[in-house]
């Protein structure tokens, strides 16, 4: 406490102290934005045909699923009463932002996520089923419903239900992320959340994120497998990639011009948080490295012809940076909004800790527990279709 | 005999209408209702706070009575009010030097000489028991709420400690208690008020700086009060409805 007081530059409130959110709030939107992002590059094959990114479908739609899944696990391991938190379900305040976030969540998650996911892969559970034994064809029973229908019309009726669940779920990926961005974006106590563009720009950098991590599952996944990349899939991947990202930065750079020519009481306040306290974050690692860099690595792609091997790797490190600078945008946005003071007359400053509660040891944990679940979800859900179990047996 | 069956009848009928979920809800129903003193007319009563900057001395009695009355943590970032010292120089109203040493529970030691040229003052901060509270508005399961006679309140057995509401306030009213892991700020002594006394902070105030009122009581002086000074809220442009009017709050006051 007394090495925060003397932290304090001007003047502060008295609760401004600590910090309200922690590095815990900065995965939430982080997470729930590869879910979206996951999920639109998934759903652009199968509602827009685009044939060059089959490959990607089913390895996009169970990382969105495992991402998902942790998505709720900070937000609980923040509140100072995770066990209230089903009083959201039961006895939600309806104007409230955040007490739609619970079934935001169940809708997307059940109704979208795993409905869709189930009837892409029922034909495979149900095959895996009849040729399996003892509790492995259980599970697989089980996983079917118990059905054993996998007759023509039945997976003309998954896929015509499927498609439809597709389309439902694009504005349901939107609305989940933008969403997010509104909880921010609607505070008018704080005037570096406070803003209509919030939600927008959230959605965009969702699909931003969400799209570069599939890129580099599909090479990591290949790459453990000894399989061959199909170039044409990730070259198309790697444009969209591009494309997002041109609009989000154009979005971001917009907030950015209204603010400085704006001006508002707020401006000096803001601004100097930027130079300051943010300058590595917000400037160096969100702008110049996890911005600028790869969209101009994605563009010199487009602009000049790079041999195969060497455009994997330009594909892999502006995957990597991108993901670096949609953390560090997510960081810049949740640990920004509380460095500077509402009485815009002093800042304080954010104390992570290690091996507490909403330290830096659980958030790492958080962040590479999608990766385990996508590791199981893959042992029991083979996603390319020549290491199909079924197939196979 | 026949009321004892009555009875049983009335109860299995409770257990078996109302069960599972609308039970659970039956209950926060119940616990969501504000406290209750006898005699006590919730619907008779608007309450609000005025501060009279003029008068303030800036001797902490205040924040010392809140803390002892509602037992408030002696921590320097748990406080249900505070007072901040404003040194200005009129020329440069924007750039105000504020301190609140200890949220000035200890009083304020002589820091500036009078005469340089500059304006000094005090300014007691609370929860301003907004009508249109964004804190009330954030609260995802309604642990926070505005009570009917306008005191906005937290039920600390429903709060989850998401600490929206306090991002949401645009005062800083609000603060997280570690005891509880669940949010608090400024009752406006709900437990002394409904009794038919003031709040501590009034009580003890040796210069009657801050006084409660009651807008609908006709012959509660807040109306003289409000009629003959020139009054200001704090952060207008936020349109939450505050109802702390200050007297003479000087423009630079964030």
């Amino acid at each position: 406490m007394e090495s925060l007081l003397h932290s304090v530059q001007g003047f502060i409130y008295p609760d401004e102290l600590q910090l309200q959110w922690s590095i815990l709030i900065v995965l939430y939107p982080f997470i729930t934005g590869l879910v979206a992002g996951a999920f639109i590059l998934a759903s652009l094959e199968r509602v827009f045909n685009v044939e060059a990114v089959k490959p990607t479908y089913r390895l996009a739609l169970l990382t969105a699923l495992a991402f998902m899944i942790v998505a709720p696990l900070p937000l609980q391991l923040h509140l100072g009463h995770p066990e209230r938190s089903f009083e959201m379900y039961l006895t939600p305040h309806t104007t409230s932002a955040m007490a739609m976030f619970g079934f935001v969540y169940l809708w997307y998650l059940m109704a979208v996520l795993v409905l869709e996911i189930w009837l892409d892969f029922r034909k495979d559970i149900v095959l895996t089923a009849r040729a399996s034994k003892g509790a492995k064809r259980a599970l697989y029973r089980a996983m079917a419903l118990w059905s054993d229908n996998i007759s023509e019309r039945s997976l003309r009726i998954d896929d015509k239900v499927g498609k439809f669940i597709t389309i439902v779920g694009i504005p349901s990926a939107f609305l989940l992320h933008g969403y997010v961005g509104f909880i921010f974006g609607s505070v008018k106590a704080n005037p570096w959340w406070s803003s209509p563009l919030m939600p927008v720009v959230f959605i965009f950098s969702a699909m931003v994120s969400g799209i570069a991590l599939v890129m580099l599952m599909y090479q990591a996944v290949n790459w453990y497998r000894k399989t061959a990349v199909q170039m044409s899939c990730l070259d198309t991947i790697a444009r969209y990639l591009l494309y997002a990202f041109i609009i989000d930065f154009s979005l971001e750079m917009l907030d950015l011009v209204h603010r400085i020519y704006e001006a508002d009481e707020s401006f000096k306040t803001l601004d100097f948080m930027v130079h300051t306290k943010l300058y590595f974050s917000q400037i160096i690692l969100q702008i110049f490295v996890g911005t600028l860099v790869p969209i101009g690595l994605l563009a010199l792609v487009q602009l000049v012809s790079v041999r195969e091997r060497a455009r994997r790797i330009i594909y892999g490190a502006s995957g990597v940076l991108t993901l670096v600078g949609i953390f560090a945008m997510r960081w810049n946005v949740v640990i920004g909004g509380q460095l500077f003071s509402k009485s815009l007359l002093g800042y304080t400053t954010y104390k992570m800790g290690f091996a507490t509660r909403e330290g830096l040891l659980p958030a790492l944990i958080l962040l590479l527990l999608p990766f385990a679940i996508l590791y199981l979800l893959v042992k029991l859900l083979p996603p390319w279709p020549e290491g199909d179990l079924a197939r196979k047996e | 005999m026949d009321s004892d069956r009555r009875e049983f009848m009335k109860i299995a009928g409770a257990y078996v209408v109302l069960t599972g979920a609308a039970s659970l809800a039956w209950n926060h129903i119940v616990a969501g209702e504000p406290e209750k003193a006898p005699g006590y007319d919730l619907s008779g009563h608007w309450w609000a706070m005025t501060i009279d900057i003029d008068k303030c001395i800036g001797c902490g009695n205040c924040v010392r009575a809140c803390k002892a009355e509602n037992g408030v943590l002696l921590e320097p970032d748990c406080f249900r009010t505070w007072v901040e010292r404003y040194h200005v120089h009129p020329e440069d109203p924007e750039h105000p030097q504020v301190d609140s040493p200890n949220g000035g529970y200890d009083g304020f030691k002589e820091k500036y000489k009078p005469g340089d040229g500059s304006k000094n003052f005090f300014v007691p901060k609370m929860c301003n028991h907004c009508a249109h509270s964004p804190c009330v508005q954030v609260c995802p399961v309604g642990a926070t709420f505005e009570s009917p006679d306008g005191v906005v309140l937290v039920d600390k057995t429903y709060c989850l400690g998401c600490r929206y509401c306090v991002q949401a306030c645009p005062y800083g009213c609000r603060y997280i208690d570690p005891r509880t892991e669940t949010v608090d700020k400024c009752s406006l002594c709900y437990h002394r008020i409904t009794k038919g006394l003031t709040t501590a902070c009034c009580e003890t105030c040796p210069t009657g700086a801050r006084k409660l009122g009651d807008l609908k009581d006709p012959k509660d002086p807040i109306h003289d009060f409000l009629k003959e000074h020139m009054i200001h809220v704090l952060k207008p442009e936020m349109a939450t409805g505050a109802k702390a009017y200050y007297n003479d709050l000087d423009g630079s006051v964030r």
